[in-house]
């Protein structure tokens, strides 16, 4: 009797034990929500089903702020993920502590092999250490640019979409004049009006190239060519070209563009998606963000997220993870993103299938492939490589709030803009007090 | 006076241990490693910490801005407080009163108590909403009157209205408690000698809630300090232009948006410290008003 008991317990052990020696499980936390959620959790199900070694366990986080917050709570309590979806604006405490597995070091190590070449160098960059390994994987990335709607720019008598900011005055004007009483449906957005449009036009943001020579970086956008511009906006709103649409202020930017209220708006190429969604009763089309004339235009930057594999974690979760990295950087899982999102190629090969494939002539993509146009203008520079900021989302909400009190009318946009600079530069100095002698990787 | 005392007995203390472990994890512990946060610059991803003493303080206490969401904190308490205890006294009061159907109205009025403050704000949303909202009737009459991303004293109207409706039904079940526990035989006797109700309210019932209009202030103000969260978050973000950056939404913007642990946690410090004060001022001065018996 006790023998068999024995038996059975052993035969229970040995079972069990194969059991969860079928799959190995890591962890995977992603900031995306709603449908792009949905995306997120489709493409763990399409891993789980394309292999039996490993299963990517996928928790929604409710935005990319949250994700962050709650990975760094979890990891202080040593029960973090080992998969995190993180937007750049939260990652630079991230890069100086050192608590990540830099991808390419992860690839090398579990011996999977990834062209990182292939990747566009706009891309590349961004996500990458000055040697040029890849601290994060890069998988949902975007660029912004400007929506108009086709049927108010003919009405107006605009055959072509303006590139550069006089050639939209114009526009404007062209378009009040026929009756048109919204031009510019205006949010302000760090992310378009001063970090991107800086990228264009090649224009530091800070000090030490953006930030990425060194932690003693002051904040520079008060001197630049950003203040006439954020002058102008002003100038469009109080002249009646522009119009504010927030969502403090009753209506979103793409909700008064999609019913027709404003005819353009700026957004990142991601949106591309949701507009066909939400079927606008007009003709419209997407064009680069534009440059003001006489300036050299250079290459924006991606925007979006990346996936970053954290530190602590054993083995074969690392393994797991490599896979599920290399898995999401194959054609056809880019291309289930590219359909089911508003997102971009993030590799030359893959762009350049699709290209030949014809999938940019077919609606709903025509014309989507102009985000890489923007990305890919020229190669990088010491400019435009990106922003390496420590509070990053601080700096951003200074400006924000100062621009909006600026735009109601509290103080000029140039006293805006400088206030919202040396705040900005407290919270630099105060990043590189708490990470003394260190820099970016 | 009589006193009672106690022997030690390792029952009681075993009795006690349970409460005393759960107070300790949950409220010493963190506000410790908030004090010690406060005088430290802290990594948010660990890796170490640098003591900078009183830096963070004086960083906090120099910047204009965090004075005007001081102020405007102050506002916010001052004015959820009195509105949420004088609409929960005039309700409780008709309660009182027995008019018709106030069974069913004394159930419907406990209510907003259990909505989460999230869901308060969000449902003023659709209240206050300048383009789709209620207020938006207000717009179709005079175009741009009611713009709650212009107008730093619509929104903080906006909040204030939120907060009292959330908190009239705590005061309300507590007044009306009080209300019924004056003996009728006062109230008749009043009647008798001719107080028409309004008179009996000012002079006898009012006076007989003092204790209980006490406890309420020093909750409602305490509550309104350190509850209000949600609200900010879902109706107006803090903005526009930090208007509705009140202390408690800063230190969650500057802590868990901005990873700046140790100016939030000096930030908690001083709030922490704020409303000990107010709550000492009221036992202070305002608990010399009330009359227990």
């Amino acid at each position: 009797m006790t023998h068999k008991l024995a038996t059975a317990a052993l035969v229970l052990a040995a079972t069990a034990g194969s059991a969860s020696a079928e799959k190995i499980k890591f962890e995977y936390w992603y900031g995306l929500t709603g449908d792009l959620g949905a995306v997120v959790a489709e493409t763990c199900n399409r891993f789980n089903a394309s292999q039996d070694q490993f299963e990517a366990v996928c928790v929604g986080q409710d935005g990319y702020e949250k994700a962050v917050q709650n990975t760094i709570a979890a990891f202080r309590a040593s029960k973090h993920p080992t998969l995190l979806q993180s937007f750049d604006a939260g990652t630079a405490d991230l890069m100086l502590s050192g608590e990540f597995y830099p991808v390419t070091q992860l690839m090398a190590d579990t011996g999977v092999t990834v062209d990182w070449a292939d990747y566009f160098p706009g891309i590349a960059n961004y996500y990458s250490s000055k040697s040029g390994e890849f601290f994060s994987m890069p998988w949902n990335s975007s660029t912004p640019v400007y929506y108009f709607n086709k049927d108010h720019f003919a009405k107006a008598g605009i055959t072509e979409a303006p590139v550069t900011w006089e050639g939209m005055e114009e526009a404007f004007k062209a378009l009040k004049a026929s009756g048109q009483a919204c031009g510019l449906a205006y949010a302000p957005s760090s992310w378009i009006d001063l970090e991107q449009f800086s990228m264009a036009h090649n224009i530091p943001v800070a000090s030490n190239n953006n930030g990425y020579d060194g932690l003693d970086t002051e904040l520079l956008f008060n001197t630049t060519l950003h203040v006439k511009h954020m002058e102008n906006i002003q100038r469009w709103i109080n002249d009646g070209y522009a119009m504010l649409r927030t969502q403090a202020a009753g209506k979103t930017s793409r909700d008064s563009f999609v019913e027709g209220e404003c005819s353009v708006f700026f957004s990142s190429i991601a949106d591309h998606n949701t507009i066909h969604k939400l079927t606008p009763a007009f003709g419209w089309d997407v064009q680069i963000i534009p440059t003001y004339e006489g300036v050299e235009r250079t290459n924006t930057v991606v925007g979006g997220a990346s996936l970053w594999v954290l530190s602590g974690k054993t083995d074969d979760e690392y393994k797991a993870a490599a896979s599920y990295l290399a898995f999401l950087a194959t054609k056809p899982e880019q291309q289930f993103l590219l359909e089911n999102s508003g997102y971009i190629p993030v590799t030359k090969s893959t762009y350049e299938a699709l290209k030949a494939e014809g999938f940019y002539a077919k609606e709903p993509y025509i014309n989507r492939d102009i985000a890489m146009k923007s990305l890919t203008w020229t190669d990088p520079t010491e400019l435009t490589r990106g922003i390496r900021l420590g509070g990053m989302i601080q700096i951003r909400s200074e400006w924000t709030a100062e621009v909006e009190a600026a735009l109601a009318g509290q103080k000029s946009m140039k006293e805006a803009l400088d206030t919202a600079v040396s705040r900005g530069n407290e919270q630099l100095a105060r990043f590189a007090q708490t990470y003394a002698g260190k820099s970016f990787p | 006076m009589r006193r009672a005392y106690f022997k030690f007995s390792w029952i009681a203390a075993a009795l006690l241990a349970p409460q005393l472990l759960i107070i300790f994890v949950f409220f010493y512990w963190p506000s410790a490693q908030a004090l010690y946060w406060a005088f430290t610059l802290e990594q948010p991803w660990g890796g170490g910490n640098t003591w900078v003493g009183f830096d963070n303080f004086r960083k906090v206490l120099s910047d204009p801005y965090y004075w005007g969401s001081v102020r405007v904190s102050v506002i916010y308490a001052l004015a959820t407080t009195v509105l949420a205890m004088g609409m929960a006294l005039t309700l409780a009061i008709f309660v009182d009163r027995q008019l018709a159907g106030y069974k069913a109205y004394r159930v419907a009025i406990i209510w907003p108590y259990a909505v989460a403050a999230p869901a308060v704000g969000l449902a003023f949303q659709f209240v206050f909403n300048p383009g789709a909202g209620i207020f938006s009737y207000i717009n179709t009459i005079a175009p741009g009157w009611w713009d709650l991303s212009k107008y730093p004293w619509q929104a903080v109207t906006a909040i204030v209205v939120a907060g009292a409706w959330k908190q009239v039904a705590y005061s309300f079940v507590f007044f009306l408690a009080a209300l019924q526990s004056i003996p009728r035989s006062l109230t008749e006797a009043a009647a008798m000698d001719g107080a028409r109700p309004l008179r009996r309210m000012l002079d006898l019932q009012l006076p007989l809630l003092t204790p209980t209009f006490f406890f309420l202030l020093v909750i409602n103000i305490t509550d309104s300090f350190t509850d209000s969260f949600g609200i900010v978050d879902t109706l107006t973000g803090g903005g526009p232009f930090r208007a509705t950056d009140l202390m408690v939404y800063k230190i969650y913007s500057d802590g868990f948006r901005g990873f700046d642990y140790s100016g939030a946690a000096a930030q908690s410090i001083i709030l922490m410290l704020l409303v000990m004060a107010l709550t000492f001022v009221q036992f202070r001065y305002v608990e010399k008003r009330v009359h227990y018996t």
